[in-house]
């Protein structure tokens, strides 16, 4: 180790308390960035790994009938590989101890297994017997939400017959990682809805598909386009039904993964910016005044013949031995939290292979992020060490050239006392140094606004969607299209206090070549159990023609209010209609397309038709309704508003709220790090200054006032660029999480603000407060005597 | 006024320089139209009140600093024209400094601030060995701190010296010192001076040490008022003031 190395290592052991803090706000960042992205890179890798070895389906579509022959053809499209094709059928099962019924999906499977698409993978006990038409296997989400075990029987409802099926095995697969119906259930209610595997044989004598099929899933083969496919396939299916084929990215669970793996990419980039932004800011501070402390030995060296380039690197050297400590602990940390997420992760989303690959790009990636947040914090000041001539460096620094003010040249002076020009000089005479200050401060209170927005996004959503649209308390979906006058029938069931009817029809939205296939769903013109609201929560009025979209959908489609969409039905005669689009609402889940149910009827050229209705239920009566519910055949799906919300709140607001936490508690203490860290440096530079109006008869109140009214200053000016900085960062982050699933709004409650004030007052108080003691406890004498 | 002295080598040679500063809105002539010569070997006391312009003469003959106006020759080369790179080549093959405040690294030992010069010199002396010669081999492994101010000025010193520089710059060596402590100083550049024959310039604004020179510069004002040879060097250690 040559002596410049020595002193640099002697100056690091010096300020250790301080760097270590630096060095630890690294380590957050890049923690964090290691951590989310070895966590992101792993599941993905899982994730294909996992569908590759159990050959999920790249096609799916569904129909309501073809002969079993039909499959030859579907195999001769250009571009497919594997066909499958399969019985799927919805049905109300009857859970042993469970007053609501739930609906099992009933899939078949050949009665020898063999490799097939979306394959099973078998958890506990065995694959069904052949010729055994009660054996079931059942999805371990459901298996678990009701504590079913092997050998236990379930009561369904199949084709209108009570039938027992025994429970074989439990399993999984990767068509179900998230077991979700679709329609309007868009996520896991793993209590009320399961997948339940059976002898094709059986279920095609149930439902009387013999020789026949309802449901079709396909490989492609390599090279082969995906559109092309859809349309060849569509082609074929018509005559049969199909409901439009749809490719594996808009498959509903494998649609939810993504999201959840995105949400870890989300991670990835914002928050270790932030931290490593903050980092930065604190090594300048830092850097900055170890080097006016030194002012004197740079100049010696260089007058000894070190060159530029050596100082500039011992002091870049300085810096980055900071900051790699700091990446280094922090990719350590970020490495092994990233296993345990990838873990966690891979066990909710209970995939059977688990692969944790920290690429070598993740560790280099993090090491250079780092080394550039070093050389963006510390490069200023080592230009200006660099830069200095030895013979100025060597004498003392000369006295800083003041001007007057703005507010001296506005003649404004005679309303401050002295101490308060001598704050308004100084934040005027070094603007850089302020500025950065403010930034650091405001960086702080952008994470805070942050951290709290998505606290109250999440809130805001949860209210939007479960109290002002989704006002019911029970859905109930039938298995096929029913007369209207059934309404009367289901306004009769027990405990039903409101009801209200709706219709849905699968279709394909088209405009220009933008098309999205969903769903069309009439309801009634007074609806009050699904209320159609603006951005201020206003009820929408349904007009009696045309369809109302989302405004997510809108954006999908490319179309506003006015525009006319061609809507291809896939349900009964197949009409294609051309319907204006008469409004938008602004539903935060999912993608809807609502009209009136009298026109929509009028467009399927049917009488009154209705597909299910929303109920309001009286609470003390909801056991007999759902009891009389599991009886009738034509009940094919059955939901709750609380379950739904309970799984929202499961998903995707746990992961957030924790989140939030975390962000909060990391924001306070950078906060009180930045403040705490701009008025100490302050307080070293300014030492001799204020001592000397100690020793002219200042007190000590009024020399506090000097330093730390500077820093109070500071801190205002800080808040409202914070605010504005945060209102950008959660700006941002609603314009990434606006997804077809979900999306955030863009909603700072006031009570946001308040908090990150409260904050960074409670830090600033503190720090404030420590400073002032240290002010106390300044030695005039000594200070004096210490040559600038 | 030709005799011995032209036998010897001229190692710097001035001409008419002049150094002005811009104070704020005030022009500063620090100094005026300077002409001097420094012979091999010598041993030079600046004498000057403060103010007067020594401290810049003896930063432009380190390199530390360029003239406005006139020219600088160090042993034929010519340091005006030197740019950055040259005046740092410059400084660190031939110029050892001394300064008032010492000027020490309070993170590095006596020896390791005498090996900051050794690490990067062409042919230096191992750090004990100069600091040996300050009589200061039973200290090598103290902090600055540890050490007194005449003893940290000898370290000053030997860290000056150990790369056998060709000039030796000494500005206010003794500024800081009592006078028991600052003879001592004196007495290790004497030796320097006499041991290595490195030419030696003493910043000073104190008369009494100006009897231990060959040469005495006088400065007022940033000009030359007089220069005087000394028939008779007095050793540091019978010096009064």
């Amino acid at each position: 180790m040559n002596s410049l190395d020595r002193k640099l290592f002697r100056d690091l052991l010096r300020q250790w308390g301080q760097l270590i803090a630096i060095a630890l706000v690294v380590s957050c960042g890049i923690a964090s960035f290691v951590m989310s992205l070895s966590a992101y890179d792993s599941l993905k890798f899982t994730k294909t790994t996992y569908y590759n070895q159990y050959r999920f389906a790249e096609v799916f579509a569904s129909l309501k009938r073809a002969p079993e022959t039909l499959s030859d053809r579907i195999t001769e499209i250009p571009g497919v590989g594997q066909v499958q094709t399969r019985i799927v059928v919805d049905v109300i099962l009857d859970v042993p101890e469970k007053e609501q019924p739930a609906t099992g999906r009933m899939i078949s499977l050949p009665s020898q297994q063999h490799p097939m698409l979306n394959d099973i993978y078998i958890r506990r006990g065995r694959y069904i017997e052949a010729g055994r038409g009660d054996e079931v296997l059942v999805s371990e989400s459901f298996a678990k939400a009701n504590n079913l075990k092997l050998e236990d029987t379930l009561g369904a409802v199949i084709n209108g017959r009570w039938q027992k099926l025994r429970i074989v095995g439990i399993a999984i697969s990767p068509e179900y990682i998230y077991e979700v119906r679709g329609g309007a259930s868009l996520f896991p209610d793993n209590e009320r809805f399961g997948i339940l595997w059976m002898e094709r044989e059986a279920l095609a004598t149930a439902f009387d598909m013999d020789g026949a099929f309802n449901n079709v899933t396909l490989t492609l083969s390599r090279g082969a386009s995906e559109q092309n496919v859809i349309d060849r396939l569509d082609r074929i299916l018509e005559r049969y039904g199909g409901l439009g084929a749809y490719p594996r990215e808009d498959q509903l669970s494998n649609h939810i993964v993504d999201g959840e793996i995105k949400e870890l990419e989300g991670m990835t980039t914002v928050i270790p910016t932030l931290f490593l932004a903050i980092a930065a800011f604190l090594l300048h501070v830092v850097l900055s005044r170890l080097i006016a402390t030194q002012r004197e030995q740079i100049a010696i060296l260089k007058a000894f013949g070190y060159t530029k380039a050596a100082i500039g690197f011992h002091y870049l050297k300085f810096v980055m031995a900071i900051v790699l400590f700091g990446a280094t602990l922090g990719t350590i940390l970020g490495l092994w939290m990233g296993k345990g997420l990838t873990e966690l992760y891979a066990e909710f989303l209970r995939f059977p292979i688990f692969r944790y690959n920290a690429d070598w790009r993740v560790v280099f990636g993090a090491i250079a992020i780092s080394i550039f947040g070093a050389i963006v914090g510390g490069l200023g000041s080592v230009y200006k060490a660099v830069s200095l001539p030895p013979a100025v460096a060597m004498r003392p620094e000369p006295p800083p050239e003041f001007k007057p003010t703005l507010i001296e040249r506005w003649g404004l002076q005679n309303l401050f006392s002295p101490a308060g020009r001598i704050i308004l000089r100084n934040l005027e005479r070094k603007p850089l140094q302020a500025s950065l200050s403010i930034l650091g401060i405001a960086l702080a209170v952008a994470i805070l606004i942050t951290g709290r927005y998505f606290e109250d996004a999440v809130t805001y959503l949860v209210d939007v969607q479960f109290r002002h649209v989704q006002r019911e308390d029970v859905t109930i979906v039938f298995n096929e299209p029913r007369p209207a006058r059934t309404r009367y029938e289901v306004a009769k069931l027990p405990g039903v206090v409101q009801s209200e009817v709706f219709r849905s029809v699968p279709a394909k939205l088209r405009f220009q070549h933008y098309q999205h296939r969903s769903g069309l769903t009439g309801i009634q013109a007074n609806a009050e159990l699904l209320r159609l609201v603006d951005r201020s929560l206003n009820t929408v009025n349904l007009p009696a023609d045309g369809v109302v979209l989302t405004k997510k959908l809108a954006e999908i489609l490319h179309v506003q209010p006015g525009d006319v969409l061609t809507v291809e039905v896939l349900e009964a005669d197949r009409p294609v209609r051309s319907i204006p689009v008469v409004g938008l609402v602004d539903e935060l889940m999912g993608l809807s397309a609502y009209m009136e149910i009298n026109a929509l009827n009028k467009l399927m050229r049917e009488g009154q038709t209705i597909s299910g209705a929303y109920l309001r239920v009286d609470a003390n009566l909801a056991n007999k309704l759902y009891t009389r519910l599991k009886e009738i055949p034509a009940v094919a799906a059955f939901t709750t508003r609380q379950a739904a919300l309970d799984s929202f709140n499961e998903i995707s607001g746990k992961n957030m709220r924790v989140m939030t936490f975390i962000l909060v508690i990391f924001a306070s203490i950078i906060t009180f790090s930045v403040v705490y860290n701009s008025a100490r440096i302050a307080l070293s530079e300014r030492s001799r200054e204020l001592a000397s109006l100690r020793i002219l008869g200042f007190t000590r109140a009024e020399i506090a006032f000097i330093l730390l009214g500077e820093q109070a200053i500071l801190i205002l000016l800080a808040i409202p660029i914070g605010f504005l900085l945060g209102y950008g960062f959660a700006a941002y982050m609603s314009w990434t999480y606006n997804q077809e699933l979900f999306r955030l709004p863009l909603i700072i409650t006031r009570s946001a603000y308040a908090f990150t004030f409260l904050v960074v007052s409670i830090a600033s108080v503190i720090s404030g407060f420590i400073i002032r003691r240290q002010l106390n406890n300044l030695d005039l004498i000594a200070v004096l005597k210490t040559r600038e | 006024m030709k005799g011995i002295e032209t036998q010897q080598q001229t190692v710097f040679r001035m001409e008419e320089v002049s150094k002005t500063y811009q104070m704020g809105e005030v022009k500063v002539r620090a100094l005026k139209s300077i002409n001097l010569e420094l012979e091999e070997g010598e041993l030079i006391v600046l004498l000057g009140p403060s103010g007067s312009g020594k401290s810049t003469l003896l930063n432009i003959l380190g390199g530390l600093d360029v003239p406005t106006e006139g020219r600088v020759w160090f042993k034929g080369r010519n340091l005006t024209k030197a740019s950055d790179a040259d005046l740092t080549r410059f400084r660190r093959e031939c110029v050892g400094f001394v300064f008032q405040f010492y000027n020490l690294i309070p993170s590095l030992t006596a020896r390791e601030n005498v090996a900051l010069v050794t690490e990067i010199a062409v042919h230096p002396m191992r750090p004990r060995e100069a600091l040996g010669l300050v009589g200061l081999d039973e200290r090598l492994d103290h902090f600055p701190a540890q050490l007194s101010g005449g003893e940290q000025q000898r370290v000053a010193i030997a860290r000056a010296i150990a790369k056998r520089p060709q000039v030796l710059l000494c500005d206010e060596p003794t500024g800081a010192l009592d006078f028991q402590t600052g003879k001592r100083v004196l007495e290790a550049i004497e030796l320097v001076n006499k041991e290595l024959g490195t030419t030696t310039a003493i910043i000073t604004h104190n008369a009494g040490i100006a009897a231990m020179a060959d040469k005495v510069i006088t400065m007022r004002s940033g000009e030359i008022t007089d220069i005087q040879r000394n028939l008779v060097k007095v050793k540091p250690s019978q010096l009064e003031w």
